[in-house]
């Protein structure tokens, strides 16, 4: 299998070139003030992580003077460093927007140092002071919006089990799995977490298979942490469980049983960017944020969630974006015994410890190992 | 059993619901592949096919709202594709195995690209039909909830164990397999009936790929088939080229897919990369504990590129 993917890799690696040879060549004939690309490693409308960034370049297409260049499908290989050369020399693109993780180390950076004019932004968050100056690493704090989906999630459970459908048990997983269940704690302290992890971040059958194992043990609210949820949402609210969405809106694919979700909120991050370049100010190289920034955001409310749900989620948000609010306070203990945040330390959203996570708190059934 | 959940039962249900679930694209694709590979020649494109069959059947589903249509045009896609095929291995000194890989790249690549517009869309699904009525227990009645394409796949498998044996159709496909020289003998072409054999292995695995994208999991995206068409190459020679022992390796392929969710969702947690690669672990074991030094395989069509 791993065959499979490797030669489809190389197919479309060569049709790739192929058509930025022949469809942009002619393109970049029509001149614009500002050409901007954005490289994706899945494909632009996967209903998830790909499509959030997809609708964040979208908004700056609507901008005047700015051309935007696509390319979907671009594997986390040499490949991304050829296909920025073709989008920098064939296009004349002078802003860079590599969106996936793996992009980052060594071609990103290999990239920046063979072009220190141009202007790359990673999106990640693995900027360190070793990197060039040109290169910037940015990421949101999406387990806030996890949390307002977890308190939502809270309120609208009846069995009081609820259930997350992970790729990797990889820090970023690990704290929105924990953000989820703190929220729903808030509203439910009885309420548990199961989660099951699948092993890779598309994986289809495997992700129905987990939505319905979990629904069999009891299982009526369901989220997840994968790259695209449509296989989760769809097979849970056909099973008659509710669902919140992840990266992108997902309530037209079941809006009745569609709560709430955790969505990126790159249309308002992208243009920001683009003014503070036209502006002439720079724009920090290790840029994070949470609700309060705009970097995430909560999808509206679907009709099932009760008038108390939105009160209590409403208030927390309202505290989260006014800043103050931590959702990592101390006392909290792992779901082996162990207590991981000490009583009286509070992590907030930019303490580097939470980076590290390597654990499942209270409340979670489910290892991460 | 009083607060509704159903504890360890729910594994081996899962495993049951699983292999009901999982296993028919294996099914279908494995009796496909075996209907091609009796006639001499391996088919390694059905997991483009698989995937073309995915993709037409969700875009007709999704057009004339009719997912029988989209079923039928996932048959007829892979029909193609296994024409297409066949024409390319009759000419003078092809590979089919190398045209195989080459049809497997086509058939993805053509797929996402014609299937980009169908990613947002919700096809209409094929309906499954309730063998759980006689059940309060909710868990069960879903596992029952079976789809009729299964139940087809389920019964194709002991008619093309029965055709092979006694058909004339049976009997000159195989002759294709064990012996090109005998079957032109005969007055036959082999190529003509290995292109019959081909078409009707892609048909075959066309409709594997609509169940994927029309019943479960069901839609389409790209990462839907994520290499079960080339499993279910693999599952046929194990199966020993016999249709009946398609059928129970693609139901044990099916259960054991649904072995690593089900054991984490009742709190089995250690070494669920162990349980997930269960089908893997499982075709290992099969495959050591058939095979001989001391012989070829057995049941393997003589004039298989990879037997001769």
């Amino acid at each position: 299998m791993d065959f499979a993917k490797i030669s489809r890799r190389h197919l479309l690696r060569g049709s790739a070139a192929l058509t930025l040879g022949s469809v942009l060549g002619v393109r970049s004939a029509a001149a614009a003030d500002t050409t901007i690309g954005f490289i994706y490693v899945g494909s632009r409308d996967d209903y998830g992580y790909n499509q959030a960034h997809a609708q964040g370049a979208a908004a700056l297409k609507k901008m005047r003077g700015l051309k935007v260049v696509e390319e979907e499908k671009v594997p986390e290989t040499d490949a991304v460093e050829k296909t920025i050369e073709s989008m920098i020399n064939l296009d004349g693109a002078s802003l860079l927007f590599p969106t996936s993780f793996g992009y980052y180390n060594p071609h990103v950076i290999k990239m920046a140092n063979k072009f220190p004019k141009l202007r790359f932004e990673h999106c990640g968050g693995l900027w360190s002071d070793k990197d060039p100056k040109n290169a910037g690493s940015y990421f949101g704090y999406i387990d806030e919006a996890q949390y307002i989906s977890g308190i939502v999630a809270g309120y609208s459970t009846k069995s009081g089990k609820l259930g997350f459908v992970a790729a990797k048990p990889i820090p970023q997983v690990l704290r929105n799995i924990n953000a989820f269940t703190l929220g729903a704690k808030l509203a439910n302290p009885k309420a548990t977490t199961q989660v099951i992890f699948t092993g890779d971040w598309s994986m289809p059958v495997k992700e129905a298979e987990a939505t319905n194992s979990l629904i069999d043990q009891g299982v009526d609210v369901l989220t997840c942490h994968v790259d695209g949820p449509k296989t989760m949402v769809e097979n849970a609210a056909r099973r008659g469980a509710m669902v919140c969405g992840y990266h992108v809106n997902q309530s037209p694919l079941a809006p009745k049983a569609y709560l709430t979700g955790a969505e990126w909120n790159w249309e308002a991050l992208y243009p920001k960017f683009v003014k503070m370049i036209a502006a002439g100010e720079a724009i920090p190289n290790f840029y994070r944020g949470g609700l309060k920034e705009e970097i995430v955001k909560c999808s509206p409310y679907g009709e099932a969630v009760s008038a108390e749900a939105r009160k209590h989620a409403d208030d927390i948000k309202a505290k989260l974006i006014a800043g103050g609010y931590t959702i990592f306070k101390g006392p909290i203990m792992d779901n082996k015994g162990k207590t991981v945040i000490t009583a009286g330390t509070d992590r907030g959203q930019k303490d580097p410890e939470l980076e590290k996570m390597d654990y499942l708190v209270e409340g979670v059934t489910g290892a991460t190992s | 059993m009083a607060d509704g959940t159903i504890g360890l039962w729910t594994v081996p249900l899962a495993v049951f619901g699983g292999a009901v679930r999982v296993s028919t694209p294996f099914l279908f694709v494995s009796l496909g592949e075996c209907i091609t590979e009796r006639s001499g020649r391996i088919n390694l494109g059905l997991e483009g096919t698989l995937i073309m069959g995915a993709m037409s059947a969700y875009g007709i589903s999704y057009l004339s709202g009719s997912p029988w249509l989209g079923v039928l045009a996932a048959g007829i896609t892979g029909a193609l594709l296994g024409a297409l095929h066949a024409g390319i291995c009759s000419l003078p000194r092809v590979n089919d195995i190398a045209v195989g890989i080459a049809l497997m790249l086509f058939g993805t690549g053509l797929a996402f690209y014609l299937g980009k517009p169908l990613i947002e869309p919700t096809a209409a699904r094929l309906p499954a039909i309730d063998f759980g009525w006689w059940s309060d227990v909710p868990q069960v009645r879903a596992a029952l909830r079976i789809n009729v394409l299964f139940l087809i796949g389920v019964a194709i498998a002991p008619i093309l164990f029965w055709a092979f044996r006694t058909t004339r159709w049976g009997l000159l496909i195989r002759t294709a397999g064990e012996s090109s020289d005998a079957a032109r003998a005969m007055g036959y072409s082999v190529l003509w009936i290995r292109l019959r054999a081909t078409m009707a292995g892609g048909f075959l695995a066309g409709i594997g790929g609509s169940f994927l994208s029309l019943f479960y999991p069901g839609s389409w995206n790209e990462g839907l088939s994520s290499g079960q068409g080339i499993t279910a190459v693999a599952l046929v020679i194990f199966a020993r080229w016999n249709p009946m022992l398609c059928l129970w390796a693609s139901l044990a392929f099916g259960g054991a897919a649904a072995l690593g969710p089900a054991l984490q969702s009742v709190g089995v947690t250690s070494g669920y990369h162990l349980f997930n690669a269960a089908p893997y672990i499982l075709t290992l074991a099969i495959m050591i504990i058939t095979c001989s030094p001391k012989r070829t395989l057995t049941g393997a069509p003589a004039e298989l590129s990879i037997t001769r």
